[in-house]
């Protein structure tokens, strides 16, 4: 993480970015409702990259027409948790693609840790690299 | 979607000298509400208290919106509207309407009309009504929320009824997301006036009252011919006689509800039309034979004959009429 000034989590999209302002994520949710997408509001304290089902903060919403209402959301799901990440999801229901189209984080944690580098010896001089997030080592709920 | 896309990223507008002149004209000619109110004009008979107060709503917007070239920030105004008055009498109908006027005058952004009643709010269990009353809400947002029959919501009798909360929750958004919403209500005057007198604090977020009167005879006669003209149908001079008699007549009985009166009258009309020109079979026809509604399809209406309903329940025709 030494390339990534102040440790912050890069998933998704605009991540490189900084944060977006209200006024952005509802152009972006906009976008998504234009072409038809259905938007949910998802939150986790875990920001492990593999870590891909995040909770639902509510129900995933369906055949709105305007970006007030998830924005709503959006706000209710920050004051519940100020300190968690919570993404924004565009689901396309078209045929062939089936899957999350946009996403992207809309509120993260005051202090980002980071993450560490983990090293296994195994089988001879081999070494198993992975990642593990500071964060993580504290339980649920308390890790941020 | 498409003609409002700039509404979120329109650049700072600039201020006018104090002593420009603004044109209220060319700004009302620009907004093709004029349109919208013509249209109004034609296709709604009657209704006058209606169409003043759609008129003094459109005024305000736009001034407000010549006000703004000045930096004159004045709140958003309430929009909030109770619509009252007996079957029949469009408030369904005004309440669509509504939706497109407030688009064009872009006080909603997206002008769609989401049309609820009590099953759409309220739910059946604990923990059931919050989301089922946000979920239509958040699916209005943008347009107009139209709640038909909303005194159904507030039920006195069960304390425990869940209609409360969601009163509860639309107070809140109608209060707190007005740029967002417009909410109409709907319902029958008596029975409106005993919900808000339940609910002070929802009659103090509607501001408008308005009550839609009742049809006379000549001006349901305009309306039945204009839904005939939108069907291709007319009526032939006799028949438009004998029914401003049936109207007349109708008028005076029980289950009597204006408009819709009107429209079921026209479908059994169309009915008894249909039957003439079977039973003639043998002749040859022309269009205008297909298109014309004569005095006998009118008059064999049993309101003629016994005085009393068509398909009455008593003989077994399971017309509401």
């Amino acid at each position: 993480m030494m390339t990534n000034q102040g440790n912050r989590v890069t998933q998704g999209q605009f991540s490189f970015l900084p944060d977006l302002t209200d006024e952005q994520i509802t152009l972006q949710i906009k976008h998504a409702l234009s072409q038809g997408w259905a938007v949910s509001v998802e939150y986790t304290d875990d920001p492990h990259p593999r870590n891909t089902y995040w909770e639902m903060f509510g129900n995933p919403m369906f055949d709105l027409k305007d970006p007030a209402g998830i924005l709503m959301e959006i706000n209710s799901c920050r004051k519940t948790f100020p300190n968690h990440y919570i993404r924004v999801g565009a689901f396309s229901s078209v045929q062939g693609v089936e899957s999350v189209t946009m996403s992207y984080i809309v509120n993260r944690p005051k202090s980002e840790p980071g993450f560490g580098l983990v090293r296994q010896e195994t089988e001879g001089r081999t070494m198993r690299y992975t990642i593990h997030s500071y964060a993580s080592d504290k339980p649920e709920a308390e890790r941020y | 979607m498409s003609d409002n896309e700039d509404t979120y990223d329109t650049p700072d507008p600039v201020v006018l000298a104090d002593d420009a002149p603004v044109n209220l004209e060319a700004e009302f000619e620009a907004s093709n509400v004029k349109e919208v109110l013509d249209q109004l004009d034609q296709e709604l008979i009657g209704l006058k208290p209606v169409k003043t107060r759609i008129r003094e709503i459109a005024a305000l917007l736009l001034v407000d919106r010549l006000r703004k070239q000045f930096a004159l920030t004045s709140e958003t105004p309430t929009l909030h509207m109770n619509f009252t008055g007996n079957p029949g009498t469009g408030k369904t109908t005004v309440a669509l309407r509504m939706a497109e006027i407030l688009h064009r005058l872009g006080y909603v952004r997206e002008g769609h009309l989401v049309s609820v009643t009590r099953d759409d709010l309220v739910g059946q269990y604990i923990g059931h009504t919050a989301p089922k009353t946000k979920e239509v809400i958040k699916k209005a947002m943008g347009g107009v929320l139209f709640i038909d029959e909303a005194y159904y919501l507030y039920k006195p009798e069960n304390e425990r009824d869940y209609g409360a909360e969601s009163i509860e929750i639309l107070l809140q958004v109608m209060e707190n997301n007005r740029d967002d919403l417009v909410v109409i209500l709907a319902g029958y005057k008596d029975r409106m006036d005993k919900f808000f007198h339940s609910n002070p604090g929802m009659r103090s977020r509607v501001a408008h009252h308005i009550d839609f009167p009742d049809y006379s005879a000549d001006e349901m006669l305009a309306i039945a011919k204009l839904m005939l003209a939108d069907q291709n149908y007319r009526l032939s001079p006799d028949a438009e006689k004998a029914f401003h008699e049936y109207i007349s007549l109708r008028m005076t009985m029980e289950h009597f509800a204006n408009a819709r009166s009107v429209r079921n009258a026209l479908d059994r009309a169309r009915l008894r039309q249909a039957n003439r020109l079977f039973a003639n079979a043998s002749k040859s026809l022309h269009k205008d034979d297909l298109m014309t509604i004569e005095a006998e399809d009118v008059l064999a209406s049993r309101v003629f004959q016994e005085g009393k309903l068509d398909g009455d329940p008593a003989d077994g025709v399971s017309d509401s009429e």
